[in-house]
């Protein structure tokens, strides 16, 4: 076995060109786990990204067109530093998932580079960067690819990395108009998400989104949901005002584009219906 | 130009509580948890559930708070880590341990240390934490004795003191 510490995104790059089959390793939340538990076989040849300054960056990009403009955050910034500051001010709902996260030791290690590798249907940064239309940077040796994240995640702990190919970041429009994220799980702390949901608003084109969590082998947009919302109401009125069978019905159909299933956590029953209920909460919350 | 790769059974290096430590003929996916404990006599840090749940491995890392069950202790050859055993010099107690022992924190003890650590970062950062504030920031602890009434209290017993002395 052998352990690489490089200080660059071209050192990674070249590492990974030599040695494509080698093992990532962010902040190790999830890899370290499947190691001391033997889940996963040793790997021969790891790369460690914690001294790779450029990846745990974020920058806001300015627009000419008016518009908010766009932010790209680097695939190993913590998620502590997503839970407060300017970064939270921009992405409140990115905020609110990142405070979810396991624990502050956690938050203080993980990111969204390791979220996006796991790939889990139950990540809490996965239904943000989904509904907030977030675009995957891909580098290896060879070049860059731009993958929206609905392309990059394509199963159960599967999206389309190659090999030799790292998470550079991922590029997120700012918007205006309400966001948030609600999980519900078996506890408040340190638990991994039975039911999700990230809705956000986008006051500009007076239009809603809404990602689901851990109802789908993959994040579930809601396109039914969000078009049906747009017909019913005018969403770039400020305030919005969300009567009682409006949330209902957005809920109701939030949850008929589930595909929960019965695992060790839930059963697919609790889950359609949590999802459905935290649909039209946050769609409450939106107009409050 | 690609760095040589540390491969077993070379020798790496850590900067623990400001000393410099050869590890010798490890096996590179060890934690830095097993490599304090077993390797390095430092056993200050303990592990319970070695999957990040419990926070009883809780280590400083450059200055952050993490669980050392999660650091592949190999890829951390150029990070500053303090342990339990590095917060006061010569086995002296820090105000945060007097306080745990004067309010009964203490029960079995295997959630100390990493307690400890996590207190201590706290307060560096947030010297009168609310009460939410420090049920937040210990919420990656977990003890399964005292209840964490007495846990709390030292907590406030320590910003009080240290306020105190800060005033004169
Ligand atoms: C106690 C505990 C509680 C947790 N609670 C939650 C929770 O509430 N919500 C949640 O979503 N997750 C939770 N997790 C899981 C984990 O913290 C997250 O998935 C986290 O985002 C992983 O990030 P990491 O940097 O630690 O990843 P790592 O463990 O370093 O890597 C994970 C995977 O991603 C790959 N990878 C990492 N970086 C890159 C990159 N830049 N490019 C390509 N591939 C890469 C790795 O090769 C590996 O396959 C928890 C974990 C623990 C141990
Ligand atoms: S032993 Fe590390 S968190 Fe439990
Ligand atoms: S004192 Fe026993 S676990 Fe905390």
């Amino acid at each position: 076995m052998s352990v690489l510490t490089p200080s660059t995104i071209d050192e990674v790059l070249a590492h990974l060109a030599e040695r494509p089959e080698a093992l990532l390793l962010s902040g190790g939340t999830d890899v370290m786990v499947e190691i001391n538990m033997a889940h996963r076989k040793a790997p021969a040849e790891v790369v460690a990204l914690r001294r790779v300054e450029q990846l745990r960056l974020w920058r806001h990009n300015p627009s000419s067109e008016g518009t908010g403009g766009t932010v790209t955050i680097g695939s190993g910034l913590p998620y502590a530093e997503m839970e407060h500051g300017p970064l939270a001010e921009l992405f409140p709902a990115l905020a609110e998932a990142a405070r979810t996260v396991g624990s502050p030791q956690i938050r203080a290690a993980g990111t969204l580079g390791g979220n996006l590798g796991t790939c889990s249907p139950a990540g809490d940064g996965l239904p943000v960067l989904f509904a907030l239309d977030a675009i995957v940077h891909l580098r290896s040796i060879g070049g860059q690819r731009d993958v929206p994240v609905a392309d990059f995640m394509v199963g159960v702990k599967q999206n389309v990395l190659e090999p030799g190919e790292l998470v550079t970041g991922v590029t997120m429009p700012i918007r205006h108009g309400w966001q948030g994220y609600s999980k519900v799980g078996v506890r408040n702390a340190m638990v991994i998400a039975t039911a999700s949901a990230c809705l956000a608003m986008d006051r500009d084109r007076g239009a809603v989104t809404l990602a689901l969590g851990a109802v789908g082998t993959t994040i579930i947009r809601c396109r039914d949901a969000e078009g049906w919302l747009a017909g019913e109401l005018d969403l770039s009125a400020e305030p919005l005002d969300i009567s009682d069978a409006v949330a209902q019905e957005f809920g109701r159909r939030a949850a008929a584009d589930a595909r929960p299933i019965d695992d060790h956590r839930s059963t697919a029953a609790y889950r359609g219906h949590a999802v459905g209920v935290l649909s039209s909460r946050l769609l409450r919350r939106a107009a409050a | 130009m690609t760095q040589e790769p540390i491969g077993s059974p070379e020798i790496y290096r850590l900067q623990v509580n400001g000393e410099s430590h050869d590890v010798q003929d490890a096996w590179l996916g060890e934690s830095l948890l097993y490599v304090l404990r077993e390797r390095l006599g430092l056993p200050g840090s303990k592990g319970a559930c070695e999957q990040g749940e419990c926070g009883s491995c809780t280590v400083l890392l450059d200055g952050a708070a993490v669980c050392a069950c999660l650091v592949m202790a190999a890829s951390a050859t150029d990070a500053d880590i303090v342990t339990v055993e590095g917060l006061a010099p010569d086995a002296a107690l820090t105000d945060v341990q007097a306080a745990f022992l004067d309010e009964g924190a203490v029960q079995c003890g295997f959630c100390t240390p990493g307690l400890i650590v996590a207190v201590h970062h706290l307060l560096e950062h947030n010297p009168e934490p609310s009460t939410l504030e420090t049920r937040e920031a210990l919420s990656g602890n977990i003890c399964r004795c005292t209840g964490y009434g007495r846990i709390f209290a030292a907590v406030d017993a320590v910003v009080a003191s240290r306020a105190d002395q800060a005033a004169r």
